[in-house]
């Protein structure tokens, strides 16, 4: 076990799988010498050359795009988006093509390819370096859209998306990248499937779901439920499309009260979708509504950031809105 | 070469350079086959269009010699990225008319499994891409291609086509520069066909030709007669050496026209005169490229008869054939949108299945097609 950040955990999961496939290659916006803005791919052109960490021009559909190329051809290329933000030139790449190729060829044709891109808030980035964009993926057939909340998941998760044969977009919680510290497995083998749901903490009384930095706030909304004598389970989702519907099912079932938590804006998001899976197959087991604790429907702020983000206090509240909740 | 027409071909089948292309008389003979039967192809696939059996059609007629020399310029294990309106490239490469047509039905047979309009084909065994509609999306995988290729040390090369109307796309702009950029070797062939549905080439870019947008990328570019098969090879053929040999890529413009319509939906006497149409009829590529055999007395008039007769025929049984298969199963609507099917798919597919026959009949009657 090594002692390392959510942002080193990626570094690490790279250069294992590039040490093991010759077919992995990375491209993306001054990742070579530079390292990636964000340092993620530290010392991997040095070790690896220019051919496999390739920097790019300065055009996020160009990436995406070409990786699809060397996808189809038989590379498992993991190019970055330097900010998830500028991930939308590349849209049409992803919708269009990177999701649909496996099903319109008749599975002649694959991409296997994950899009890492640093996402969410609380750096104070403004509308362009903070935006929670996974409900557009989500809603797209063929894609594969995770997000780890821990060093140890981070690693695991990347490394069996790149071992795997669909395309995924990885979104990784720029606010934990080295704020997270945590223990993780040295054995390059380590793995973490992907579409399982993790129990970040178990509890009877109320189920509370998040995803990437989200998870820490619920975390410490748990320990303020916990002064107050109300046990809190928190469901890390890990995987939002596959969802893992049977984690949320059992512990739903099992506390019958469930807060839906995420920094992204609040109509047609993945909590609406979790909440309606909820509904929809454990109605019987509820016993308040499901109650939403997100991000604004407004584009995301500046000044008023600390604001427009869950806190623990947020978080708080819809947790006792749904212990108080009555008939 | 972004200026001047490089022709091979007179109007006359005349050679009218030296520089004519060193083929053999069965590559000459193939590429006028090839040419034949991808006409018989498209005017068969429209008049089952017209008749209602098949719900779309995309023709290619006029732009026979531009992506038939084109292709013929390419060893087997290069690959093309190509649009929707290349079909006799497949052809050339072995696919049969049969296998086209059940694409163009979506029936049981058809590789996509009906999950795509006709013409959206997919030949892997012929490295030939999966093709959608947004135009231009292809370019920037040819890069992407071209460049695996040369990080594998393969040897292999990477042609795109795309239209005049491609040209306009950010992925045009972003395909070049990015293989601009890296040197892929990546060959990127715009059939001008001087229509973007109704818009003409004049209001789609400021350039005077296509091919001289190439400068801007730092790569040569050619202007090629596209309706002239043999100077279309020739070009192709440079462009495919110099990619070879790691000098990078190479924008061709095969200037051309679009005789028929932009697709069986479209009625192009809206927007363009016919005269232009009936000025552009007399160079037709197939019939040009005969008047060429003739004068070199590798075909004679009864001949060429009998190989438009012989296409057509093929056309027509392929077209019997493929009507007469199953529909894909239903179930398969689940398949192939991940490697292993997940959970939520599993149970909508169960869903499907529990909805028994009611919903099936009412989805039937909703496309009679």
């Amino acid at each position: 076990m090594s002692t390392m950040t959510v942002l080193q955990a990626v570094t690490a999961a790279l250069e294992e799988e590039m040490a093991r496939d010759d077919d992995v290659v990375l491209l993306g916006e001054d990742i070579g010498i530079n390292g990636g803005v964000f340092r993620a791919t530290d010392g991997l052109a040095k070790r690896f050359g220019d051919d496999r960490v390739i920097d790019t021009p300065l055009a996020e559909s160009g990436i995406v795009g070409t990786a699809v190329g060397m996808a189809l051809y038989g590379l498992r290329p993991v190019p970055e988006i330097q900010f998830s933000d500028f991930i939308f030139p590349a849209f049409d790449q992803i919708v269009s093509e990177m999701a649909k190729m496996r099903y319109r060829s008749g599975g002649e044709f694959a991409c296997p390819m994950v899009i890492r891109t640093p996402y969410g808030g609380g750096i104070r980035g403004g509308h362009y370096h903070s935006q929670s964009p996974e409900a557009y993926f989500a809603h797209t057939p063929g894609l594969v859209v995770v997000v780890p909340a821990t060093p140890e998941d981070t690693k695991g998760l990347l490394k069996s998306c790149i071992r795997g044969d669909d395309p995924v977009i990885f979104l990784e919680p720029k606010r934990i990248y080295r704020t997270v510290k945590g223990e993780v497995p040295d054995d390059p083998e380590f793995l973490v499937p992907v579409g399982k749901a993790r129990t970040a903490r178990g509890g009877d009384d109320v189920t509370v779901v998040a995803w990437g930095a989200m998870v820490h706030t619920c975390l410490e909304a748990a320990q303020l439920a916990e002064k107050q004598g109300i046990e809190v389970e928190v469901i890390d989702v890990r995987t939002i499309l596959p969802l893992d519907e049977e984690a949320l099912l059992s512990s739903a079932r099992k506390t019958g009260k469930v807060v839906v938590a995420m920094e992204a804006t609040r109509t047609c998001g993945v909590a609406s979708e979790v909440s309606a899976i909820i509904a929809e197959k454990a109605i019987d087991s509820l016993q308040a509504p499901i109650v939403r604790i997100t991000g604004y429907d407004t584009p995301f702020p500046y000044t008023l950031e600390h604001v427009y983000m869950p806190s623990a206090h947020r978080v708080m509240a819809g947790i006792k809105k749904v212990v108080e909740f009555d008939f | 070469m972004t200026e001047q027409l490089l022709s091979v071909l007179g109007a006359d089948g005349a050679v009218k350079r030296k520089n004519r292309p060193s083929l053999t008389d069965e590559d000459l003979l193939l590429l006028h086959r090839i040419m034949v039967r991808t006409r018989a192809l498209d005017e068969r696939a429209m008049l089952l269009q017209r008749q209602g059996r098949i719900g779309f059609y995309v023709p290619s007629f006029g732009e026979e010699a531009a992506y038939v020399g084109s292709a013929l310029a390419l060893d087997g294990n290069d690959w093309i990225s190509q649009s929707y309106r290349q079909p006799g490239v497949a052809l050339l490469r072995g696919i049969t008319a049969e296998t086209m047509l059940d694409n163009c039905f979506g029936n049981a047979d058809d590789i996509a499994k009906g999950r795509q309009m006709p013409v959206h084909y997919s030949f892997r065994k012929a490295n030939m891409l999966s093709i959608s509609s947004p135009i231009g999306t292809q370019i920037v995988h040819a890069t992407g291609i071209a460049q695996a290729m040369k990080i594998r040390g393969d040897g292999g090369v990477c042609l795109t086509y795309f239209g005049d109307g491609g040209t306009s796309a950010n992925d045009f702009h972003t395909g070049l520069n990015f293989a601009g950029a890296w040197k892929s070797p990546c060959i990127f062939a715009c059939i001008n066909n001087q229509w973007a549905i109704s818009c003409p080439l004049e209001r789609q870019t400021g350039s005077k030709t296509i091919a001289e947008k190439s400068a801007a990328y730092g790569m040569p570019g050619v202007l090629v007669d596209g309706n002239d098969v043999l100077a279309v090879y020739e070009a192709t053929r440079k462009a495919v050496a110099r990619a070879r040999d790691g000098d990078g890529p190479t924008l061709l413009e095969f200037l051309s026209f679009r005789m028929g319509p932009h697709s069986s939906s479209d009625d192009p006497s809206r927007y363009r005169p016919g005269e232009l149409e009936a000025e552009w009829k007399k160079k037709d590529p197939i019939k040009r490229f005969e008047a060429f055999l003739t004068k070199e007395s590798l075909l004679d008039k009864e001949q060429i008869e009998a190989i438009h007769a012989e296409a057509e025929a093929e056309m027509s049984e392929a077209a019997k054939v493929s009507e007469k298969k199953p529909a894909p199963t239903i179930d398969s609507l689940f398949d192939d949108v991940y490697a292993d099917m997940p959970p939520h798919l599993a149970d909508q597919r169960e869903e499907l299945r529990g909805e028994g026959s009611d919903h099936r009949q009412d989805a039937d009657a909703a496309f009679p097609l």
